[in-house]
């Protein structure tokens, strides 16, 4: 049975609508005010630590994103990947079910639009208010690095920076989507606020550090031999690092790594025989470190759309009345 | 088309199996108030829901202008203007503005767009309050308001769920006034309601939900005569000799009883007020007061639901 008219008609309204909402909210304005606060505070701590360690990196200017000074082991990656999460629940937490709360839903539905309209203006405006306040702290970062540092980036320096910005724009569509599921799941926002952040809470630091070991251990038992000269047991940390890639958090921190730090050669596990011929601390053309994180990236996407989907398909289901 | 512009054949809709609608028929013709009546849970959203294709239909056939709700929401949505109960408006943008974004997702053009806004707010009394936040608005202002999208869609069904539920009295006549207007201006009215006395007034037609089911439809009269068998109070004052007997001579005079020496009132299943002017004077009389009650939508309900917890107390 075929529906009548685009699916997405409508679409760019809603958006525009969704955006200008996000825009002049409270929301935003806290929004603005974390990520001034945190670009300054990122850079500050970072420049400290590279006027007193690091004297010639070929690249310098990526550091500022990595390095962190040796008392407060926070790097701009770190606060990135807490403030990213909770920029996008804070955007999607209340997106469907506000609508069924404030009566809203019914009636703009019976406007000749798809629910599809919907649902994708509203996670295209959340994505895109987030993208504009990731834009804005990066290029504060960058800024404030080439004032404070004075030295220019480098044109591959500047090319690593810009995917990771886009890198993390995924990072937070992963977060929007969810919280735009939950949104769509529990007709109370607080009760979807609260299970979004305890998933996020879940994934991103129970889940990688302590339970994924746990789980591993309990499916590939460590093997005495290898705990007898004091080695990890091979199957025992493949499956470790796969339990724990299924947290995006691991995914992105992991896309982090291998883009801003040009020595990364691999990420997970290394035999020895594959280090040979190598040379330690040669940076990896960009190519080859967009290679290595390929797997990572694509799975942040897909991680996004997989959510998105599921979100779908229950709003279309859902009854529009209260 | 044949004048219907809204058809319902055998409407369903199950909830894991549970029926809320059940096989529910009906037609509304163009430029008629047809009011959707019963108790709450009775299954009148739902079937509203269905007409506008926001919800699916199990079993039967919906028809709304020619159109499918469910394989051509879109055409059906364009014409058809809803007003859901207690509806609800961005309380952060001003009555216009949701208005405006009403209108572009409609596809209105700016121009057409703002000054269609304009009469309708004007048409609802609101324009006074235009820039103002929704946030503060009464209920019976976004009750208006509502009722102005659907005016500034052009719509030509208006489909009003519970309009007039939890206002006051002054401004309930106030919105069956702007309804009543809808009908002037060739648009075709479905409301429902469980307040029945408000809805009489208005409606051409009504039909009565109960339990999923439709179980009376028609005028009210005819309904009066159905459940009341007539329900018509016609009330004389004359004097005048044997008149009792002649009252109840009229054909359609079911009783006669007398109030007072000059006092009758008659009981008949339609408005007998010539014949019974025609009765007094034939007899020679001198007709004093003449008035008539017509049966109310309260009594019909309230008897008919009597009827049938008596019907199923004796069945049991």
């Amino acid at each position: 049975m075929r529906r009548e008219g685009s699916a997405l008609h409508g679409l760019g309204v809603v958006v525009m609508k969704e955006l200008s909402d996000h825009l002049t909210s409270v929301r935003m304005r806290v929004l603005e005010w974390l990520v001034v606060l945190f670009a300054l505070a990122a850079v500050y701590l970072a420049i400290q630590q590279i006027k007193d360690v690091t004297a010639e990196d070929p690249f310098l200017f990526l550091r500022l994103f990595t390095t962190a000074r040796e008392s407060i082991p926070i790097t701009f990656i770190s606060f990135l990947s807490i403030l990213v999460p909770l920029m996008a629940i804070g955007m999607g937490f209340d997106a469907v079910n506000s609508e069924h709360n404030r009566r809203t839903l019914s009636r703009v539905l019976s406007q000749p639009i798809y629910r599809d309209a919907l649902l994708f203006g509203k996670f295209f405006a959340g994505l895109i208010t987030i993208s504009i306040s990731l834009l804005a702290l990066w290029l504060l970062v960058i800024g404030l690095g080439l004032v404070l540092l004075g030295v220019p980036p480098s044109a591959e320096e500047m090319a690593r920076a810009f995917i990771f910005l886009l890198v993390t724009i995924a990072y937070a569509g992963v977060w929007l989507a969810l919280a735009l599921l939950f949104s769509i799941v529990f007709r109370s926002a607080a009760t979807a606020a609260l299970v979004t952040l305890g998933l996020w809470l879940f994934l991103t630091f129970l889940w990688p550090s302590v339970l994924s070991s746990m789980v591993a251990a309990a499916i590939a038992p460590p093997d005495p031999r290898y705990m007898a000269i004091g080695l990890p047991t091979p199957e025992t940390v493949e499956w470790e690092q796969v339990l724990a890639r299924l947290s995006p958090s691991t995914l992105y921190a992991e896309v982090a790594l291998a883009l801003l730090n040009p020595a990364q050669r691999a990420l997970g596990t290394i035999y020895l025989v594959q280090l040979q011929g190598a040379v330690p601390g040669a940076p990896l053309p960009l190519g080859q470190s967009l290679v290595i994180a390929w797997p990572q990236i694509v799975g942040l996407i897909a991680g996004t759309i997989v959510l998105f989907i599921v979100g779908y398909v229950v709003f279309q289901r859902q009854e529009v009345r209260a | 088309m044949n004048g219907h512009i809204i058809e319902a054949k055998n409407l369903t809709k199950r909830y894991d199996g549970t029926a809320v609608v059940n096989g529910v028929s009906f037609a509304v013709e163009r430029g008629e108030i047809f009011g959707v009546l019963g108790p709450n849970g009775a299954g009148k959203t739902t079937t509203i829901l269905m007409l506008l294709g926001l919800s699916d239909i199990s079993d039967g056939q919906a028809r709304v202008l020619g159109h499918d709700p469910v394989r051509e929401p879109l055409a059906v949505k364009r014409r058809v203007g809803y007003l859901p109960d207690q509806v609800g408006f961005y309380d952060n943008l001003t009555a216009a503005n949701n208005l405006r974004y009403t209108a572009r997702l409609i596809g209105l053009e700016r121009e057409e767009r703002e000054e269609k806004i304009e009469a309708a707010l004007t048409h609802v009394g609101l324009t006074d309050v235009a820039e103002h936040r929704v946030g503060t608005f009464s209920r019976g202002m976004r009750q208006r308001l509502g009722l102005a999208e659907i005016l500034m869609k052009d719509a030509e069904i208006a489909i009003l769920d519970e309009p007039t539920s939890g206002l006051d009295p002054q401004v309930t006549v106030e919105l069956l006034d702007i309804i009543r207007n809808l009908k002037q201006r060739d648009v075709s009215v479905l409301l429902s309601s469980h307040l029945l006395e408000r809805v009489q007034s208005v409606c051409d037609r009504v039909a009565l939900f109960n339990e999923g089911s439709i179980v009376l439809m028609g005028t009210v009269p005819e309904l009066g005569r159905q459940v009341l068998g007539g329900g018509f109070r016609v009330e004389v004052e004359a004097l005048g000799q044997g008149l009792a007997a002649r009252f109840a001579a009229v054909p359609g005079v079911q009783k006669v009883e007398a109030l007072a020496p000059d006092r009758f009132r008659l009981l008949s299943e339609r408005d007998v007020r010539p014949e019974a002017a025609a009765a007094v004077v034939g007899a020679g009389g001198r007709l004093l007061r003449l008035s008539v009650e017509e049966p109310s939508l309260e009594a019909i309900y309230t008897r008919y639901f009597q009827n049938t917890r008596e019907g199923e107390r004796h069945a049991a």
